[in-house]
């Protein structure tokens, strides 16, 4: 059963409101709004009786990639978790995934595959909802969901730059956390709509910051990773700092921890554009310089986020979520 | 004045009395309500932290039931200060290749090489923390404090906040230990017992009404450790979690159906053959104070089952202990670096001895065999 609920939603009104929102928001007033978060006090129960092969500490699962961080954040690779186990213990918790993709102009296009391979991979068994920003809502194609999926499309103004249009992302994520997912999701995943799922993403990704690690990116110094490496950006990374490349296609983790992540990201922008400046790589830039100084708490391998189906590297021994290829030339408003 | 009016004024001035009882009674109610209230908001996880409040109402609301504890905020994120200088990790590369660093269920292991201690400290450095750490010596085990104590002071969260419980049934016996700045100790007497393994089991007792009436707001972690032992290397900021389990030293290259579990059904730490993730030493765990709340008090209770059925578990609550880190896992694993045999013991994969089993007479100290 589809659900669609369509919102007329930009950045600076909100046509529907909701109790604690009748206040007009502007861009220049930043009103400290104080959503109450959905109670996340879940420990990791098992349920008695499982059965699953015992793990052994001698011998890492895979032994051709790390599967944890400097500061002990776990990497996700295949391999590398037990999905029965933890399909178990996140069964327990009657979670919510929210899920925010952006299909602007001719993006639309991907909105089919996305919606249609995630209803076979992602979350599979858990209740997902995907919150779609759009500026033609009326192109959006009825999507067969599975029980506990829905969908809302909301309506949003279209822009000339692609380049702004990713980067307008972060506002608006960080408004549809404050107005709508508070009290009413436990995580959220913000993904790109020119992607499509080829293998399972599922609760092993949840996490209170989650990070996937760029698909270009991860075999390589980082004094090489794509930073913003000009001191007047607010995303600024020297040479000699950084931990790992991360993809801006793919990020997530608890409502709260998006928010504050969401809220930085669109401040910093903001900086840089009243300095005439926009990074290197936009936002993917900024949620770079965020999380150095905020660690994630949980990392995806690229298999979360891959280069294109066909495309292969020896450690990716799923592809899970991957670019579709493209015509950039066709597909972006400008070059 | 009639007698009449007499009586009235006296029942009227009764009455009024009564009145202003039960006013005040119900005003300091709705204050103990609201309080818990605003905490119970508070909880969902805002970004503030609350200065820890020890009022009358949470002995009032302990008596009623675990929900209405104040647990003191852990909502903090992993932040790291600009400018830090470390070495690059790889993807590729993992830091250890002859051990396991992530569990099934995606807990981080902790053995030499899989963390960077300076980062570490400068993020958790900006989180003001305060441990608790627990340690019990009664009869002859009050001998092993001093070295304990000493050696945490070189070792064991060095430049945090910790804060020590030492539960002994001779408080005369404790030595003057030197202690850094921000380490306090705290001395609770307790009844003498006389078999050493009712000493072991009734530490989950105790362990529960302490967290309950006295750290629940006062410390973000908690740490429950034998005294029996010495601190030799740095155990810091990469033991902190949610709950915490310490693999045992001698049960790590085993497979599972040799563990020493608990194999009677009768038992309410029975694990059957088959199931079962590392095996758990009884002598360090810890964690958040309100998942290590939840684990000794499950303990206890499943101990008094087995009590009034008559059956004392093979490891006592080590066995108990097991059986909750099965049913509900560890959020991060310590390596058995952080228990070990002994230090003069070796193993190919302990590259560096935290805390371990100092050499004792089991006979001569242990108050029954």
């Amino acid at each position: 059963m589809m659900c669609i609920h369509i919102h007329h939603y930009s950045t600076h009104t909100h046509n529907h409101a909701t109790p604690r929102n009748q206040i007009q928001i502007s861009k220049s007033l930043t009103v400290n709004i104080r959503p109450k978060w959905k109670q996340k006090t879940f420990g990791l129960r098992s349920l008695p009786g499982l059965l699953y092969n015992q793990p052994s500490l001698l011998v890492g699962s895979r032994t051709d990639v790390a599967s944890v961080t400097p500061w002990s954040a776990p990497i996700i690779w295949e391999g590398t978790f037990d999905p029965i186990l933890i399909d178990s213990i996140y069964k327990q918790h009657n979670l919510t995934i929210a899920t925010t993709v952006f299909a602007l102009g001719k993006y639309t296009r991907f909105v089919k595959d996305f919606l249609e391979s995630a209803e076979q991979h992602y979350f599979v068994g858990f209740r997902v909802h995907y919150y779609l920003f759009t500026d033609q809502p009326e192109s959006i194609p009825e999507v067969k969901m599975g029980e506990n999926h829905n969908l809302t499309v909301l309506k949003v103004q279209s822009l000339n730059r692609w380049q702004d249009i990713s980067m307008s992302r972060m506002e608006k994520l960080e408004k549809l956390i404050e107005n709508e997912l508070a009290n009413k999701a436990d995580y959220i995943f913000c993904l790109d709509i020119d992607t499509k799922f080829y293998g399972r993403w599922g609760v092993e990704s949840l996490g209170r910051l989650v990070g996937v690690i760029h698909p270009w990116l991860f075999d390589v110094p980082r004094d090489r990773f794509t930073y913003e490496r000009r001191p007047e950006s607010q995303a600024y990374i020297p040479a000699g700092e950084g931990d790992f490349y991360y993809a801006g296609a793919a990020f997530g983790g608890s409502l709260e921890d998006v928010h504050q992540l969401t809220k930085t990201c669109r401040e910093k922008l903001l900086i840089d554009a009243a300095n005439s400046i926009e990074a290197v790589w936009q936002e993917e830039s900024h949620l770079n310089k965020y999380f150095l100084l905020n660690k994630p708490s949980k990392l995806l391998s690229p298999e979360y986020m891959w280069r294109g189906i066909n495309e292969k590297a020896a450690q990716i021994k799923v592809v899970r979520f991957s670019n579709v290829a493209k015509n950039y030339a066709e597909v972006r408003p400008n070059p | 004045m009639t007698l009449l009016r007499q009586n009235f004024i006296i029942i009227l001035v009764f009455f009024g009395m009564v009145l202003s009882g039960l006013i005040y009674l119900n005003h300091n109610q709705c204050r103990c309500n609201q309080k818990m209230k605003e905490q119970g908001i508070i909880n969902g996880g805002t970004d503030e932290t609350i200065h820890p409040r020890k009022s009358r109402c949470n002995q009032q609301i302990t008596e009623q039931g675990i929900t209405n504890l104040e647990w003191k905020q852990n909502t903090f994120g992993l932040r790291s200060s600009p400018g830090l200088l470390y070495n690059q990790q790889s993807a590729l590369v993992g830091s250890r290749t002859d051990v396991a660093s992530v569990t099934s269920w995606s807990a981080p292991i902790i053995w030499e090489g899989t963390f960077d201690s300076t980062l570490i400290d400068s993020i958790y450095k900006q989180q003001n923390l305060t441990i608790a750490t627990t340690a019990f010596a009664l009869g002859k085990y009050v001998r092993f404090v001093k070295d304990f104590l000493e050696s945490a002071e070189q070792h064991y969260f060095v430049g945090f906040r910790v804060h020590y419980y030492l539960f002994t049934d001779q408080p005369e016996l404790v030595p003057e230990v030197k202690m850094g700045e921000n380490r306090s100790l705290t001395v609770l007497k307790v009844q003498s017992l006389k078999r050493w393994q009712d000493i072991s089991m009734s530490r989950m007792e105790k362990l529960e009404k302490l967290i309950e009436s006295e750290l629940a707001s006062e410390a973000n972690y908690i740490f429950c450790l034998d005294i029996d032992t010495k601190f030799y290397g740095r155990w810091g900021v990469e033991s902190l979690g949610r709950l915490v389990g310490v693999i045992h030293p001698w049960l790590y290259d085993t497979s599972r159906d040799k563990f020493t579990y608990e194999r009677s059904p009768k038992s309410q730490a029975y694990i059957p053959a088959g199931e079962g993730d590392y095996y758990y030493a009884g002598g360090a765990f810890g964690g958040s104070l309100e998942d290590v709340y939840h684990l000794t008090k499950t303990c206890r209770e499943q101990m008094s089952i087995d009590a009034a059925n008559s059956i004392e578990a093979v490891w006592q609550e080590e066995s108990h202990l097991n059986k909750y880190f099965l049913l509900n896992k560890p959020s991060k694993l310590l390596s058995p670096e952080y228990m070990w045999r002994d230090i003069n013991a070796s193993a190919a994969q302990i590259k560096i001895v935290r805390f371990t089993n100092v050499p004792k007479n089991y006979a001569e100290i242990r108050p029954n065999p």
